[in-house]
């Protein structure tokens, strides 16, 4: 490694953390724009044309707040948080694939870092994310913090199983740890077929992984005031506030990667070829980059649209209804796309569009079952109010 | 290179000692539990700086994210535990230093003076050796430990169920916890018959006013 190299990875860790930060305050307008949308508002539309400067008025305005410490509030630990919940969220996107732009030398512009066990960092760094609610909520020295802390750890306990079976269905079918692997071999078929059940599992766990709607109970307003952050003023909440929107658009770039194909789509290499037979391997490679590049953004944007869109429409769920989900329906379904993935391989090894449409037969099928067992049939708690 | 890595290793190393040292000195429950936790992931570093991947990813994966997070978790549901001052050092805490100390001794002398190490040859420059990976790393879990593996599972479902048995009280010591409807109707019924008490009470209370 010479020091060019050194030079050329410090500048594209520095672009990846401020491209994730720039897609953050892109994504609050995004989605306040959406949600209003859907809530037939308008939304923010005065700062710049369509409100369009709305992420840097909100961004300079924390910027300014006062920052209060509370007197009680453990100091050190209290101003530690806010690093523990940022750190993961940005350090995330080293695994992940944005796209494919060879450098000529076996590697690839748009994947910062290609780690032979890319898939177990990124369920590594994820679980770490915890952290940061989690201290921050005892720190505040806040009974409301506390709960919202105690549980955010309970809660990604709980869906982080889960999670991490319906990521191995993804590992089990590409037989590689390593993110960019996992990518190619999707060339054919998109993962998402073969390992429907693993898809949907992945993203009800993903959403419940990064506390968002509907399962947010860690920052339930009517019930924990703010939440974990209840103590937190200024920039340092402008920090958790960013880390939950960058984990949650890389979750989305998660499922993107594992199971819709990353940066591939039908006719990629037919663009990329001509391209080059035409203006050379320069022109060729830049071409193939930067159409990757834009299909995996196009697909990560689709995805986290369904997320404001989930949002809107789904009310909180109940803790219980919580605890239920995670352990009684989420975590057996991923149990059961491990093993089904497993013997279709074993089984059907040479046949790869086969074990895909069993896959996918096997997995709604499995899903549809689910639903028709698990719809609420009659009232089983009876919630009672309190009267006079 | 050899002696930046060198250097990172000697970091590492007295990082992960000051922090265990710290774990069990440091008297809030909650920090110690964060330099357990820092603990953890030095350890992590150290794999990763000897390129064993799969098992520096594995030690965050397992300790960090998942045994710490309950430890924490645990800590701080147990309200009486966390922020109590608790004194750490007895009066004859050196005895409690030399005993291990000199049973660490006796047992690392030997080994160190005797023990014939084999240590690897160094790779060629340019080459690297090949490094056990995931796959190898789970083959040989299922062929030539599949033993150990074994008893280690099944020491962790024995954990598992008397951890179960210990939580679950029998059903007729289990308490009922009334909601609060329930509460709040009790007591209108433990007042409503008594209108006489009531009113004498609030009688008396009228008079210790005046």
């Amino acid at each position: 490694m010479t020091r060019v190299d050194i030079v050329i990875l410090i500048v594209k860790c520095i672009v990846l953390a401020l491209a994730a930060t720039g897609v953050f305050a892109y994504f609050t307008l995004f989605e306040r724009r959406l949600l209003a949308r859907m809530q037939n508002r308008v939304g923010p539309n005065r700062a710049g044309p369509a409100g369009f400067l709305q992420p840097i008025a909100d961004a300079l305005k924390l910027f300014f707040k006062e920052d209060v410490t509370p007197l009680l509030a453990d100091r050190r630990v209290y101003l530690i948080s806010p690093a523990f919940a940022i750190v993961p969220a940005l350090i995330i996107w080293a695994t992940i694939p944005l796209g494919m732009w060879p450098d000529g030398r076996g590697g690839n512009w748009l994947q910062l870092a290609e780690v032979n066990v890319g898939i177990l960092y990124l369920l590594a760094v994820t679980s770490i994310g915890v952290y940061g609610i989690a201290i921050a909520g005892w720190a505040s020295n806040n009974k409301y913090s506390m709960l919202g802390g105690v549980r955010a750890s309970a809660q990604v306990i709980s869906y982080e199983l889960a999670l991490g079976l319906a990521v191995l269905g993804a590992v089990m079918q590409a037989q590689s740890f390593s993110t960019a692997e996992i990518v190619e071999r999707q060339t054919l078929m998109w993962n998402v077929v073969p390992q429907f059940l693993g898809f949907v599992v992945f993203i009800i766990a993903a959403t419940a992984e990064v506390v968002r709607a509907p399962f947010d109970l860690v920052e339930a307003e009517q019930e924990l005031v703010g939440g974990y952050n209840t103590e937190y003023s200024s920039m340092k909440f402008a920090l958790f506030f960013m880390s939950e929107y960058v984990k949650l658009v890389a979750m989305n770039a998660i499922a993107v990667t594992l199971f819709l194909g990353g940066w591939q789509f039908p006719g990629l290499q037919t663009l990329a070829a001509a391209a080059t037979q035409q203006y050379g391997f320069v022109i060729g490679n830049a071409v193939l980059g930067l159409a990757s590049l834009g299909a995996f953004l196009l697909k990560v944007m689709l995805l986290s649209f369904v997320s404001v869109w989930v949002r809107a429409t789904l009310p909180r769920v109940r803790y219980d209804q919580l605890m239920d989900l995670g352990w009684k329906v989420l975590l057996p379904l991923s149990l059961a796309n491990v093993v089904v993935t497993a013997v279709l391989n074993v089984f059907l090894p040479d046949s790869p569009v086969v074990t895909a449409i069993a896959g996918l037969v096997i997995g709604t099928g499995i899903l549809l079952a689910t639903a028709a067992i698990g719809r609420p049939g009659k009232e089983k708690r009876r919630v009672t109010l309190v009267q006079g | 290179m050899n002696t930046f890595i060198t250097i990172l290793f000697v970091v590492f190393a007295v990082y992960i000692l000051v922090a265990a040292i710290m774990t069990v000195t440091v008297k809030n429950i909650v920090h110690a539990a964060l330099w357990l936790i820092s603990s953890f992931f030095t350890v992590g570093a150290l794999y990763l700086l000897m390129e064993a991947e799969f098992i520096g990813v594995a030690q965050v994966l397992i300790y960090v994210g998942a045994v710490s997070i309950l430890i924490l978790f645990a800590i701080m549901l147990t309200r009486d535990l966390e922020g109590t001052q608790n004194r750490q050092m007895t009066p004859r805490w050196w005895i409690a230093l030399i005993v291990p100390a000199a049973l660490f001794g006796l047992l690392i002398t030997p080994t160190v003076l005797t023990y014939q190490w084999q240590l690897p040859p160094p790779a060629p420059a340019g080459q690297s050796t090949p490094i056990a990976g995931a796959a190898q790393i789970g083959t040989a879990f299922v062929r030539e430990y599949l033993l150990p593996f074994q008893v280690a599972s099944v020491l962790l479902t024995v954990a598992l169920i008397g951890a179960v048995v210990i939580a679950f009280e029998e059903r007729e010591r289990r308490r009922y916890v009334p909601t609060l409807a329930e509460k709040v109707r009790q007591q209108q019924r433990v007042r409503r018959p008594d209108p006489a008490a009531s009113a004498m009470q609030s009688s008396e209370t009228a008079g210790s006013e005046t």
